[in-house]
């Protein structure tokens, strides 16, 4: 993959802290050198965000994940400045979001940014219809113009014919949908989406989670998107954090995170990963050693569940190709390995 | 949080079989001061000498009498502020008088001419049901029509129609006022702060207390009366406010943020419409309280119904009384269904429809309106139409008196001479170093060092400003009320607690009981029981029984099921249930429920002072009708200090015994 120049990173943050407590904010400007997790501890304060620096890049799917109570919600309220946090920067556009005043900043949610939350967030007292137009309402866009721009959005979400609906009267999936066509509204540049799947049954987690990758298909806007589900990382990420305690623990595709896990932790979560989805023979090949016998050619980022059954039908390995040329041989043995879930070659 | 845990939990002073000794030890020392001679204390300390006193009295009086004589902000003087809010508020009142109860005239005196009549009863009666109507349905209809006929009918038209102008402009006020308290509350923590001790104190100050101050800066007169009413219901909007914003949730509100809202639209677009619910609680409240203290404001010139009670009361013309206070009870419960079912109106219907046909509505109550200027009885309703149960009243309580005086006699004494008085002679017989002594060791053991102090310092206020026997007496009076308030309340509570048919009964019940303005309490017993300690206990009791009924039950129904389905499954009978598991687990809620009865019968307290008791509430009155701010406002805020010590006591019991049961 090659490196994005650093002009396109949509969103950074550097050494972001967020610290719960009664002295969290004199804490870190008293000393020169970031706390232990101990010291933190011995002064009574909670760490829900702890040194944090990421870079998210424009146009992609960027997905905090990590057990409950790890700071992915604080962490993503830090980045759109919901929570205002103890230290750190975060540049939005190369901007200094936390140096931008309020009236600005106001502005900047109003027309750049959107999100959506775990629970929906839907303002009880109003039709789905309003709901939607909520965000350009407050903006002062006309009735006629929000309402047709809301109507836009209903449809794109597949609400159609529920525009005067209240919120109570809709199911989870619904709610959950009229929260993202709301995000949607003002057409933000930056989508937060906090959980947005779990409070929602499986099956229509699932229905959802196809929904979304539809409409970033259209949309193509730079989003970060929270979630303690490792499958749901898989399915939507282009890259993934982990966090644990506050922290980021690995940045990484999905494959590289199995590939190779930073620590223990991660190893925990991709464990039980669908691998032959993830992994692409890339990851699973051995060095071509001079003139084997090839029953076939195989591009180096196609998937293992793509070629599986080919090379099974085969008799003799396939070349993995990169550029026209060979960097590799997959086998019988290593496909094996990633459907039985055995240790992966080193490559 | 913690530190509350740590506090709670930590070892008491005295450990338990000591403890029992100690407050042995104090109620032998009690008896003592009560039977033996030999242990009567010095006179100074059953009632402090005049010379000891702090002149708190006097200084309040030339406090006031500064501000209201001297006081001067540079542009203007007090009392030009306290004219000019006068004037304002002078403005609506007069008109919503005029609309609803005077007409509109010229001219002053005999030599006035009607230009045009108030709101013809008949035009009232159709727009009342419509809105009836509208906002619950045909039984509320039905409901309204029989209110507003009774009015009529019975001749309380124009009385109440002044007391419900009065509410009309205090209403609006209370909401609009306790909202932006709230609000800036909400939104700045130090307002916040500074803000909660004021609501707590208005909370606990008696009702007559509030009328003292405004009495004297504004005068005797519906502005003056005005003006306490909508002081009495704002604290508990502004409470209520302050408690609905914060319960917003904390997503929606950032929702609202990410939007893009400004701190205004904030408040106003998010919360305040997600806050609905409780808010619309909060408003029916006001409107409840507004007439509960319109009532009471009769005393420095409100007029209207509450007038009309007070001077029967006065005369003792029990008929009168009560037809008046029936429409007091009319109006209350019309009042309280209407906003009610609008309040749940608002959380249910989908597009909030308007008032259909109220295009027609306006169109016939206008045209009514014109005609009444040509129709006399349509203008006022004729004398001749009237009915009055007055006699029939009048006949009652002299059948009762005739063939049961001596019934009533017998038990109002018996409870008297074996109840009462003994305990008012205890009380009156311990020396106030002594209950200084013991309020601060009870204090200490429940609530801590903190409280102790406070309440020691309490309990000193009250004796060095000369209230010490007003104030015992008071004690006394609450004492034997809220005893047997509780005696029949907690068991009311137990038995409709796991019965819901009982139930629905019962809190049909207390819901009218606690509508109702607490005047109307008095009238019946009066009725019954002429003046004295008896009736004035009698109708506290009255008042204040409900809430011993409502958290009874609610305790003894929230018992989690499944400790209940345990012990069943262990072989329980119903009987060791509620002995054994539903009653000690709901303890706390029943002192919760004993703590606001304890409220209710001190509010209720000072208004027995009509009937003629001898305690701080009478203080209050005798320096109401004295037009004395010192005098009242030392007995109020005496009053308010038992209170506070009360509350406090029993709040900190109550949360000790839930964390010893576990419940949190
Ligand atoms: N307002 C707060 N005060 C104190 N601690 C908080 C606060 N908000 C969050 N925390 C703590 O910060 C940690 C991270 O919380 P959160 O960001 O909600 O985690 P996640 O979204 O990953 O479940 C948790 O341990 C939580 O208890
Ligand atoms: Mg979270």
């Amino acid at each position: 993959m090659t490196l994005l120049p650093d002009d396109a990173n949509k969103l950074s943050c550097r050494s972001v802290w967020k610290l719960y407590g009664e002295a969290a904010g004199n804490f870190l400007g008293a000393r020169a050198s970031p706390p232990t997790p101990e010291e933190i501890r011995s002064a009574g304060l909670i760490a829900a965000v702890a040194d944090v620096s990421i870079d998210v890049r424009a146009g992609e799917i960027f997905v905090i994940m990590g057990l409950s109570g790890s700071g992915k919600s604080t962490l993503v309220r830090c980045l759109s400045r919901l929570i205002e946090p103890t230290a750190g920067q975060i540049l939005f556009d190369g901007r200094d979001l936390l140096a931008v005043p309020e009236k600005e900043l106001i502005e900047i949610r109003r027309h750049r940014m959107g999100m959506v939350f775990q629970n929906f967030a839907l303002l009880p007292h109003l039709s789905v219809l309003d709901n939607v137009a909520f965000p350009l309402a407050i903006q002062g866009v006309e009735r006629s113009r929000r309402e047709a721009r809301a109507r836009e959005m209903i449809d794109l979400v597949g609400l159609q014919e529920r525009e005067y609906y209240l919120p109570r009267e809709l199911s989870g999936g619904q709610q959950q949908r009229v929260g993202i066509a709301r995000s949607l509204a003002v057409g933000p540049e930056l989508w937060f989406l906090d959980e947005p799947f779990s409070a929602l049954d499986p099956l229509i987690r699932r229905e959802m989670q196809n929904e979304f990758i539809r409409l970033q298909g259209l949309l193509k806007k730079t989003i970060v998107f929270i979630t303690h589900d490792f499958d749901e990382a898989v399915r939507l990420a282009d890259r993934v954090a982990i966090m644990r305690d506050g922290r980021i623990i690995q940045v990484g595709t999905a494959e590289e995170l199995i590939v190779s896990p930073a620590d223990d932790y991660v190893a925990n979560f991709t464990r039980d990963a669908p691998r032959a989805r993830i992994l692409s023979a890339r990851a699973i090949m051995r060095a071509a050693t001079g003139t084997a016998q090839v029953a076939g050619n195989v591009d180096a980022d196609t998937k293992v569940c793509d070629f599986a059954a080919a090379l099974e039908a085969a008799s003799q390995p396939f070349a993995v190709i990169e550029h026209g040329r060979v960097i590799g041989l997959v086998d019988r043995a290593a496909v094996m390995a990633v459907f039985v879930g055995a240790g992966l070659r080193e490559r | 949080m913690q530190t509350t845990a740590h506090r709670i939990a930590a070892p008491t002073r005295f450990s338990p079989p000591w403890r029992r000794a100690f407050w042995f030890g104090v109620l032998i020392i009690a008896f003592a001061f009560a039977f033996l001679q030999t242990a009567k204390p010095p006179d100074w300390m059953l009632d402090l000498p005049r010379e000891h006193w702090l002149p708190l009295q006097a200084g309040i009086s030339a406090a006031m009498k500064w501000l209201v004589e001297t006081a001067n902000f540079g542009l203007f003087t007090f009392s030009e502020a306290t004219r000019f809010v006068a004037y304002l508020l002078d403005q609506p009142l007069a008109l919503a008088t005029a609309v609803f109860a005077h007409g509109f005239t010229q001219g002053h005196g005999s030599a006035a001419i009607e230009l045009m009549p108030p709101l013809p009863w008949l035009a009232a009666l159709l727009a009342a049901c419509a809105i009836a109507l509208h906002a619950g349905g045909v039984r509320l209809a039905v409901l309204a029509a029989g209110a507003m006929g009774y009015l009529i009918v019975f001749g309380q038209w124009q009385s109440a129609m002044q007391t419900f102008a009065s509410i009309v402009i205090a209403v609006p006020f209370g909401v609009v006022g306790g909202l932006l308290l709230g609000i800036a509350g909400h939104r700045s923590a130090r307002f916040h702060k500074a803000l909660m001790p004021i609501l707590d104190a208005m909370q606990t100050v008696p009702i007559f207390a509030y009328l003292l101050p405004i009495l004297f800066l504004f005068g005797f007169g519906p502005v003056a009366a005005l003006l306490a009413t909508i002081m009495y219901a704002l604290p508990p909007m502004a409470r209520v406010t302050l408690l609905a914003l914060s319960a917003v949730p904390t997503e929606l509100v950032e929702a609202g943020r990410m939007a893009g809202c400004t701190p205004r639209q904030l408040i106003a677009r998010v919360m305040i419409p997600a806050a609905r619910a409780p808010l619309m609680t909060g408003v029916n409240q006001v409107i409840m309280l507004s007439l509960n203290m319109v009532i009471i404001a009769s005393m420095i010139g409100a007029g209207g119904l509450g007038y009309d009670v007070l001077a029967s009361l006065r005369q003792l013309d029990i008929g009168g009384g009560l037809e008046a206070g029936t429409a007091i009870v009319v109006l209350a419960i019309t009042l309280d269904r209407v906003s009610q079912a609008y309040a749940k109106r608002a959380l249910e219907v989908r597009r909030r429809g308007a008032l259909r046909y109220r295009w027609v509505l306006l169109g016939i109550v206008v045209a009514l309106w014109l005609a009444a200027l040509k129709i006399e009885p349509l203008r006022h309703y004729p004398e001749s139409w009237t009915l009055s149960t007055g006699v029939f009243w009048d006949d009652l309580v002299e059948w009762l008196n005739v063939n049961y005086f001596d019934s009533f006699e017998a038990v109002k004494t018996a409870i008297l001479l074996k109840f009462m008085i003994p305990v008012k002679r205890f009380l009156l017989a311990q020396p106030w170093p002594f209950v200084l002594f013991c309020v601060m060791a009870a204090a200490l053991s429940i609530a801590g060092l903190r409280r102790a102090v406070i309440a020691g310092i309490f309990v000193l206020t009250i004796v060095f400003t000369g209230l010490w026997q007003p104030a015992i007496v008071s004690v006394y009076l609450t004492g034997v009320s809220v005893l047997l308030a509780v005696a029949m309340g907690v068991p009311i509570g137990i038995a409709s607690g796991t019965r819901p048919r009982l139930w629905k009964f019962v809190e049909v019940m207390i819901d009218t009981l606690q509508t109702l303005p607490s005047f109307v309490y008095l009238i019946p017993v009066v009725m019954l029981f002429r003046v004295g300690d008896f009736t004035a206990m009698f109708a506290i009791i009255l008042y204040a029984l409900a809430p011993a009924i409502r958290y009874t039950a609610l305790g003894i129904r929230e018992v989690d099921p499944g400790v209940i389905e345990a012990a069943t499954a262990m072989g329980a009978t119903r009987m060791q249930i509620m002995l054994r598991i539903r009653l000690p687990l709901a303890l706390p809620s029943i002192l919760l429920g004993i703590n606001q009865t304890i409220m209710l019968a001190l509010s209720m307290l000072v208004i027995t002072a009509l009937v003629g008791t001898r305690d701080l509430g009478q203080e209050v009155y005798i320096a109401l009708v004295k037009a004395d701010v010192g005098r009242g406002l030392t007995a109020g805020i005496g009053v308010a200090m038992i209170a506070m010590i009360a509350d406090r006591l029993m709040m900190a019991s109550a949360v000790r015994m839930k964390r010893r049961l576990g419940l949190g």
